[in-house]
């Protein structure tokens, strides 16, 4: 047997997502304007992290993954935050060799 | 939204005639279909987004060129997309209900969000533009080479690159997004619409503003759901309603990453 959607249908939900999104976006308005880590690593991670918190918002219930069926919601889960991890491994030891080591 | 994954029944024995196998899923092609077309543009925003972040770790010092003025602007432009997925929510919600008339009315309110936004972005890179930050294939307005962000362009081109890269690919996503609801909410009586729209923004833009040229993007939506809409007509469903949401509120999750990533780390610091 498949595994079914089960879920509350109330509209209120989509209220309290779209008012965390706002408040989300507030905060980091106000780290990003006051400089509030002066480190750009320090801040860049604390603003990815935020931005990670508002995309799994937006993707368990705006778009609804949450509720289908545990083989769609786990296979793209999986499989594009897969694809980001090696996009990661590649780029960024190389960003970090250019601006430690120089273009060699 | 009970009914938006199909609760489909297990079919019993395979090779009987009219009985075919349950989706691998348990939903309904079409929204398979988006999925895996949105978990493949997601590659290429992460791409693109990478390749941002690349530069802004080995380009030192990183130009910082966003004031006050632009930090609100995004917020705004931001906000626009969060409430258009909440009325993209509504619509769905509207459709399951098979209520035609708010379900228009909510896409409507999503396309008013969306098309503002696009009209934020658009003012916004034409003050950057006349600021001085340009691409060479740009048309230069008069003034442009004394602006605040001349040597920008000049001196650290890989800002303007990945600034305009990045957020064009964004804003074609909007307009399509835009273009795509405005298909399923009005059908043939979204065509005149988007040629009027077309026919204004080439003959209203002035021709050393980018956005004259950026307008055509419009004749080619307009082209393009012409041949859908004629070649295959159809009443849109709640199953329309709800993939079209799903592609808008992946537009919406884009700009959750390029709002902090270009802007906020950006910021001009007073």
């Amino acid at each position: 047997m498949h595994d079914v959607a089960k879920h509350d249908d109330s509209k209120g939900q989509y209220f309290w997502v779209w008012g965390a999104l706002l408040v989300l976006t507030g905060v980091e308005v106000w780290l990003g304007y006051n400089q509030v880590f002066k480190d750009p690593k320090q801040m860049l991670e604390v603003l990815m992290v935020l931005s990670i918190i508002k995309s799994a918002l937006i993707i368990a219930y705006f778009m609804h993954l949450k509720f289908e069926t545990a083989l769609m919601r786990w296979m793209i889960v999986i499989s594009v935050t897969g694809c980001f991890v090696i996009m990661f491994f590649f780029f960024f030891p190389d960003a970090n060799r250019i601006l430690h080591l120089g273009v060699k | 939204m009970a009914d938006a994954t199909l609760q489909h029944h297990v079919a019993a024995g395979h090779g009987t005639e009219g009985e075919f196998e349950a989706p691998l899923f348990g939903a309904y092609s079409k929204k398979v279909g988006m999925w895996l077309f949105l978990a493949s543009d997601s590659l290429t925003f992460g791409a693109l987004l990478f390749a941002f972040s690349y530069n802004r770790i080995y380009t030192t010092p990183w130009p910082m060129p966003f004031g006050k003025d632009s930090i609100i602007n995004a917020t705004i432009m931001t906000a626009c997309l969060l409430s258009s997925s909440l009325t993209m929510v509504m619509a769905v919600f509207a459709a399951q209900r098979h209520d035609r008339s708010w379900t228009r009315n909510w896409l409507l309110a999503t396309m008013f969000f969306g098309t503002a936004f696009i009209v934020l972005h658009g003012m916004e890179w034409t003050k950057l533009i006349h600021e001085g930050l340009s691409l060479p294939g740009f048309p230069k307005p008069a003034g442009q080479e004394s602006g605040e962000f001349a040597k920008i362009s000049t001196g650290v081109p890989q800002f303007a690159a990945t600034f305009f890269g990045l957020t064009a690919m964004h804003m074609l996503h909007v307009t399509i997004g835009v273009i795509y609801l405005g298909v399923v909410a009005l059908r043939k009586w979204f065509l005149p619409i988007l040629g009027v729209l077309w026919l204004a923004g080439y003959f209203l833009i002035p021709s050393d503003n980018v956005f004259h040229y950026g307008v055509q993007a419009l004749l080619i939506g307009l082209i393009v759901s012409a041949v859908i809409l004629f070649l295959k007509p159809k009443d849109y469903d709640a199953h329309d309603v709800e993939v079209s949401g799903l592609y808008w509120h992946f537009v919406d999750l884009v700009w959750m990453f390029i709002f902090p990533l270009v802007y906020l780390m950006s910021t001009k610091i007073s």
